[in-house]
């Protein structure tokens, strides 16, 4: 069933090819090269940035486990009390990291934290998988061959006979992993202190051994156990630290372990910062800034935000989405060219050919552009391209402008929003921004109940509100918000100002001191009404008055900067919006393509004979569809005698329309052949299998059958 | 809430303590009457309180529901593709359960398919109104669905309809072109069962009749605004369940006693099928090629793709065979490649490493076990950056690579930055066969690719139901292994054969007892001793000969593991021989 194919000639280098391949996909030749290239280099900057987060998110944790560990090993170093009496009890030092159900992103976590040990504390690391250890002898093994060869790595100079020994041939135990232990270490020992210092002065005289259980829970048992066990017997011999990966719960391990067995560990905990926090900063580093020109339409963010937060939480499967969008993106737009940094932007718009000056003219966001300029810039812009190139770049410098005033004030709107009760336009700013790009927020109905609650916000709340705003656009490197810097700093004094004169207040405080007196309950009605009937005709205070400004304030920046993306002009270029293409990719659903081709073959076959009004099918369709439709109607059990004279019917119907059955006493061999064809097409598709229950029968698996 | 369940159980708990005879009918009729007395106003009572539940429902769980519509909403956007599957079916009627229909349904709707007027007159009102009548509960799910809230209203009582009364007329007027089918009783049920069990069942069905109207009222009462979807979906789900359990209440099926033998059609032969099938014509052969032109400009983009660190799936109705073909004749002539048939019946993943391991990287040697091959793979294709290597699997979920171990292992290779894979996917439940950290070994691409071409290749060897294969198989390897035997062994053979044809009309033969087996055996001086008969049983049974099964009174029996004409077949061919 395998075959091999080898071409004669040699081939050309991989990266020309991808190359190739991206041109010989578009049409128009010339831009292709630079879209690829610029592509390429968006994604790996892109790739370089998430490392970069990761890694700074992981800061924290990877210091924890560092010190942890560098601590149970200092212990052993210098044999101090602690750890005789530790050892007595021969408690093995743990680390349980509870990382999260994001099982996809734990390689990542696991290969920083192994290069990180590798550089500050220890060679001597072995990860070890669930799937790879099947019984304690295949872990031993594993654990050996992984140690023995990182020992190779530190000092690769001698001992290269221990190296060409493999994995197979030494005798897997705890006593040849000590006496190994032992020879390395003495080994470092004997050479000279200089020398030492310059090899491997990082790591300290007897550096521990780390054996890290990358998913602790899909680990047998006894597996563990029997592994705990007999290492806590050479705890003395052999400093040995394990780390748990651990992806739901803490409690696990003593689900998993009895206590006879957890009691001979020393459990640390640690936790790793959950994936929803990771996406957040994902999304505000790649998505919220200015620094990559790309940028990704409401509904394919929705995407992707949607098959994290429902199918799988992990960030992986995120980046990965978003690389597919990049590809995408500059595969199928020939004007993405434009889509870069922009020092560059004038030079490409400057470079482009006839051809992509019409793209640009078939823009539908240009178009509507077009429309609202008088005739004779119309003119200009449909017919002249040099001047198109000129409004291009001013356009494109526009849409540069209006990302970076975007993401300032959309910080402050979550500042605010955040905050209120119940979250009216969302929790996270994921979740607002997406609401920002999809319409106008400030049609919506969710922005007027925001608006209701922030004309409600208490003082303080306002003015710690405000201050984060101010920073935020100091921050911005927007340049028109000097004056809205100037102005939000004017509330803060007025503000400011109010707690100076706030002594008139007094007066509805002893009305309502009265209400505190004893009464009764005619009395108190009577007095809240008047209450009220004061309130209703009292004017507004000081503080009402500048809260409703500083909410419109708020309010006409909103609408001034969170425009929607898609009613700029040319924000084609930089934008993905296919959010179909991307979910077909990513999220398909294969049951009911097939689904819908057994049902309604008109979707993809475009025959008029096929075509069918509601949910019925025409006695044309093809043979499978036929069969499929008619087995629908069958219970668990379907007769192949009656299937195979019910299609025969429908088939020979289809044929000749005019003749009755007279004719038919005997199925045709051809239709009884393409009966055999479609049963057993159906039969690879899941839908039947053969059963035993009865002669000449088959069993439906759909909706649970058998 | 489940009446049937319920009552099935406790009558099942019954049977198995001992207790003296009266006692337990005594025991069966009153408690059982009881249980469902009891069973039927507790329903009520939980429904009351279901209902109250549902309506002090809480803003929390409303505003999950709005998530979960806006969820179903963003992803059920589908633009218009170029080819595009048609994501606007709700899951709904993708996966519903339905009530089991008998097999008059099936002649019926043949029938009416039958009768369906050339497709390019417009379809006439009359008929389609009859239509929507005949099946009630499809045109209501259709057009619920249709409309936005895309759940849908089961109509349980409509689907109450157990004994369909409409006369088979299509079955009449085939059945009197053969007058040997009439004068046969035209049903029974698969496996014969007591009639108690019977009645049971028509409790439990009764009880879930009325069930269900008191639910339907109770959803009818006009609940608080936000619950109702919730409510909504609750009731849904109700529904699937008693419609499962009403599918599954019994063993038993009522389906037509009539067999491919009676039918008296002669079974076709591999290499007939096959000839049949040529000759007869491709049904839109234009259409198709349309479809297929569609996917090859997809390519370029997949060979990108590749490139980038992704693998392609394909999935969709259709044979993916010609396709993936053309993809390696137009793209990878310059550049190593293995293409893997997975529908071949004898395939493993040893097979697919060793030819990576063996042919293209050139090593001689044996691996104790897949593991070890793919480590050492690994480490080639890490070593060295040179190698590329561009694996197509034609129906990566076939029998033999579905296993979990054989897609680690695929997986993790395919995870190679130097290895691109581009694989075919046919069953409907395929995407089972991988979670959430194979996916991600993976790296999907998904592309559908709905071909419509007949699986021919991948149906060839799959051990059909119609097709004669088995037999022509079996009789050639029968001959085979005969052949090489003594004129002893070959007699011992015969004279099992032609007991066992001897008995073929008896369907609960249990086989020749080896006492007789050996009596007979002795009488035809073919062994002198019951040790030579057994060492001669082992060889056959050595070779898949014979089966020997043990009886419920511990004597052993025999029996050839083959069909009867098959038997008679090789009778005759043995005839001519001697």
């Amino acid at each position: 069933g395998c075959f091999v194919f080898k071409p004669s000639t040699k081939k050309r280098r991989s990266s020309e090819k991808t190359a190739h391949d991206f041109r010989s996909g578009s049409d128009d030749s010339e831009d292709t090269e630079l879209r690829f290239v610029t592509c390429q280099s968006l994604w790996n900057q892109i790739k370089s940035e998430t490392e970069q987060i990761q890694e700074d998110l992981n800061k924290q944790l990877l210091d924890n486990l560092v010190s942890f560990l560098s601590r149970s090993h200092s212990e052993f170093q210098e044999k101090t009390t602690e750890w005789t009496c530790r050892m007595k009890f021969r408690e093995i030092p743990t680390a349980a990291l509870v990382l999260g159900v994001n099982v996809t992103d734990h390689d990542l976590t696991f290969r920083g934290l192994s290069d990180v040990l590798q550089d500050n504390i220890t060679p001597y690391i072995a990860l070890l998988e669930a799937k790879d250890c099947p019984g304690i002898k295949n872990l031993m093994q594993k654990l050996m061959g992984q140690l023995m060869n990182c020992d190779v790595d530190v000092d690769s100079l001698e001992d290269e006979d221990c190296v060409q020994v493999s994995q197979n041939r030494i005798r897997c135990s705890m006593s040849s992993l000590i006496s190994w232990y032992e020879s390395v270490t003495k080994k470092t020992d004997s050479e000279t202190p200089s020398k030492k210092r310059n090899s491997s002065s990082r790591h300290w005289q007897s550096p521990p051994v780390v054996v890290i259980f990358k998913d602790m829970e899909s680990f047998t048992t006894k597996v563990l156990q029997d592994f705990i066990v007999i290492s806590s017997q050479h705890i003395h011999e052999l400093p040995l630290v394990l780390i748990f990966g651990i992806a739901t719960s803490p409690m696990i391990i003593h689900r998993l372990l009895p206590h006879s067995v957890s009691s001979l560990l020393c459990i640390e905990l640690f936790q790793s910062i959950s994936c929803k926090e990771h996406l957040s900063t994902i999304i505000d580093k790649l998505l919220l800034t200015s620094q990559f020109p790309f940028k990704l339409g409401e509904k394919v963010l929705q995407v992707l935000i949607n098959i994290f937060l429902y199918h799988d939480f992990s960030v992986q499967n995120f980046i990965k989405g978003f690389q597919l969008c990049i590809v995408e993106h500059f595969y199928s737009q020939p004007l993405s060219v434009l889509c870069c940094q922009l020092v560059d932007v004038k030079k490409r718009v400057y470079s482009l050919s006839h051809d992509q000056c019409e793209n640009i003219r078939r823009l539908p966001s240009f178009r509507r552009y077009v429309e609202k300029q008088e005739s004779g810039k119309q003119v200009a812009l449909l017919t002249n391209d040099s001047f198109l190139k000129e409004e291009t770049v001013k356009l494109l410098e526009d849409l540069h402008v209006y990302h970076e005033n975007y993401v300032s004030i959309l910080r402050c709107l979550h500042v605010f929003t955040s905050s209120l009760p119940k979250y009216p336009l969302g929790k996270q700013i994921r979740e607002l921004h997406c609401a920002c790009l999809e319409n106008r927020v400030w049609e919506t109905e969710e922005y007027e109940s925001f608006l209701q609650l922030a004309r409600m916000l208490n003082k303080t709340d306002l003015v710690a509100m405000l201050q984060q705003c101010v920073e935020i656009l100091m921050s911005s490197s927007g340049k028109e918000f000097d004056k809205s810097v100037e102005k939000l700093k004017e509330f803060l004094t007025q503000f400011q100002n109010l707690e100076e004169a706030s002594q008139e207040r007094d007066v509805s405080v002893s009305s309502q001191k009265e209400l505190q007196k004893k009464t009764d309950l005619y009395h108190l009605q009577k007095t809240l009404l008047e209450l009220k009937e004061s309130r209703r005709s009292k004017k507004l205070t000081k503080f009402e008055m500048l809260r409703f400004e500083v909410v419109d304030y708020i309010d006409s920046l909103v609408r001034k900067y969170l425009v929607p993306a898609d009613d700029r002009t040319l924000h084609e270029i930089v934008y993905f919006n296919a959010a179909t293409v991307l979910r077909g990719h990513l999220n398909a659903a294969p049951r009911t393509a097939l689904h819908t081709a057994l049902n309604n073959p008109h979707w993809y076959l475009k025959n008029q004979a096929l075509k069918c009004d509601g949910g019925g099918i025409s006695n044309k369709a093809p043979d499978i569809c036929i069969v499929y439709k008619l087995h629908l109607e069958c219970g668990r059990l379907i007769n192949l005698v009656d299937w195979l004279e019910a299609f025969s019917t429908v088939v020979m119907a289809a044929e000749e329309p005019n003749a009755d059955a007279a004719s038919s006493d005997q199925v045709d061999d051809t239709i009884h052949a393409r009966f055999i064809r479609a049963v057993s097409e159906l039969e690879l598709l899941g839908f039947i299998k053969p059963s035993k229950q009865k002669t000449d029968h088959v069993a439906r698996l759909t909706w649970g059958g058998c | 809430m489940s009446g049937p369940e319920g009552t099935r159980s406790s009558r099942r708990s019954l049977q198995v303590k001992f207790v003296p005879d009266e006692d337990v009918l005594k025991h069966i009729a009153d408690d059982a009457g009881t249980k469902l007395r009891k069973d039927k106003a507790q329903l009520s009572v939980s429904m009351k309180r279901f209902v109250k539940k549902l309506e002090n429902i809480s803003d929390n769980e409303a505003q999950e529901i709005l998530e979960e519509k806006n969820y179903v909403a963003a992803l059920g956007i589908c633009a218009q593709d170029p080819v595009g599957n048609g994501s606007n079916i709700s899951g709904g009627e993708v996966y519903s359960f339905q009530t089991p229909k008998r097999s008059s349904k099936m002649a019926e709707l043949a029938s009416e398919l039958a009768q369906t007027p050339e497709q390019n007159v417009a379809p006439d009102h009359s008929k389609c109104s009859e239509k929507m009548a005949k099946t009630p509960q499809s045109s209501n799910e259709r057009d619920v669905s249709s409309s936005n809230a895309c759940f849908f209203f089961a109509v349980q009582s409509k689907k109450k309809e157990f004994v369909s009364t409409t006369p088979y007329r299509l079955r009449k007027r085939l059945a009197a072109a053969d007058p040997y089918l009439e004068s046969e009783s035209e049903y029974s049920a698969s496996c014969s069962e007591e009639e108690d069990e019977e009645d049971q069942k028509e409790v439990s069905i009764v009880l879930s009749s009325q069930k269900t109207p008191g639910k339907t009222k109770a959803a009818s009462t006009p609940p608080p605004r936000n619950s109702l979807a919730k409510k909504i979906k609750e009731q849904k789900m109700g529904n699937l369940v008693e419609e499962y359990f009403e599918a599954h209440s019994s063993s038993k099926v009522l389906t037509s006693d009539r067999t491919l033998q009676k039918f008296r059609k002669r079974r076709l032969n591999q290499q007939t099928l096959h000839d049949l099938l040529k000759k007869a014509p491709l049904a839109y052969a234009a259409e198709i090629r349309d479809l297929n032109h569609q996917h090859e400009s997809l390519f370029s983009k997949w060979m990108l793709q590749l490139h980038l660190g992704f693998n392609i799936v394909l999935y969709g109705l259709g044979s993916k065979r010609d396709l993936l073909e053309k993809f390696r004749t137009s793209l990878l002539q310059d550049s190593v490649h293995l293409v893997v048939n997975g529908y071949f019946p004898s395939i493993t993943v040893r097979s697919i490493l060793n030819s990576i391991t063996e042919e293209v990287l050139d090593h001689i040697g044996t691996f104790r076990s897949p593991v070890d091959q793919l480590e050492f793979i690994i480490k080639r294709f890490k070593e060295d950056s040179s190698l590329e290597l561009y694996v197509l699997i034609h129906n990566l979920d076939s029998q033999m690579l579905r296993g979990e171990r054989s897609q680690q292992i695929l997986a993790q290779l395919s995870s190679l930055p130097s290895i691109y894979l581009i694989a075919s996917i046919d069953h409907i439940n395929a995407p089972l066969m991988w979670d959430q950290a194979k996916l991600s070994l993976y790296n999907w691409l998904w592309y559908e690719t709905t071909t419509f071409s007949p699986y021919v290749e991948e149906t060839s060897y799959e051990n059909s139901l119609l097709v004669q294969q088995s037999g022509s198989l079996a009789l050639s390897s029968l001959m085979h292994v005969l052949h090489s035997l003594t004129l002893n062994a070959r007699g011992i053979f015969r004279l099992l054969a032609q007991h066992q044809l001897e008995k073929k009309d008896n369907p609960s033969y249990p086989g020749l007892s080896f006492q007789d087996f050996y009596q007979q055996c002795r009488e035809a001086f073919l062994v002198n001793s019951d040790l030579t008969l057994r060492a001669q049983l082992t060889e056959f049974r050595d070779h898949k000969l014979i089966r020997t099964k043990r009886g419920a009174d511990g004597v052993e029996y025999l029996l050839i593991p083959v069909d009867d004409s098959t038997l008679t077949d090789f009778l005759e061919k043995e005839d001519e021989d001697v």
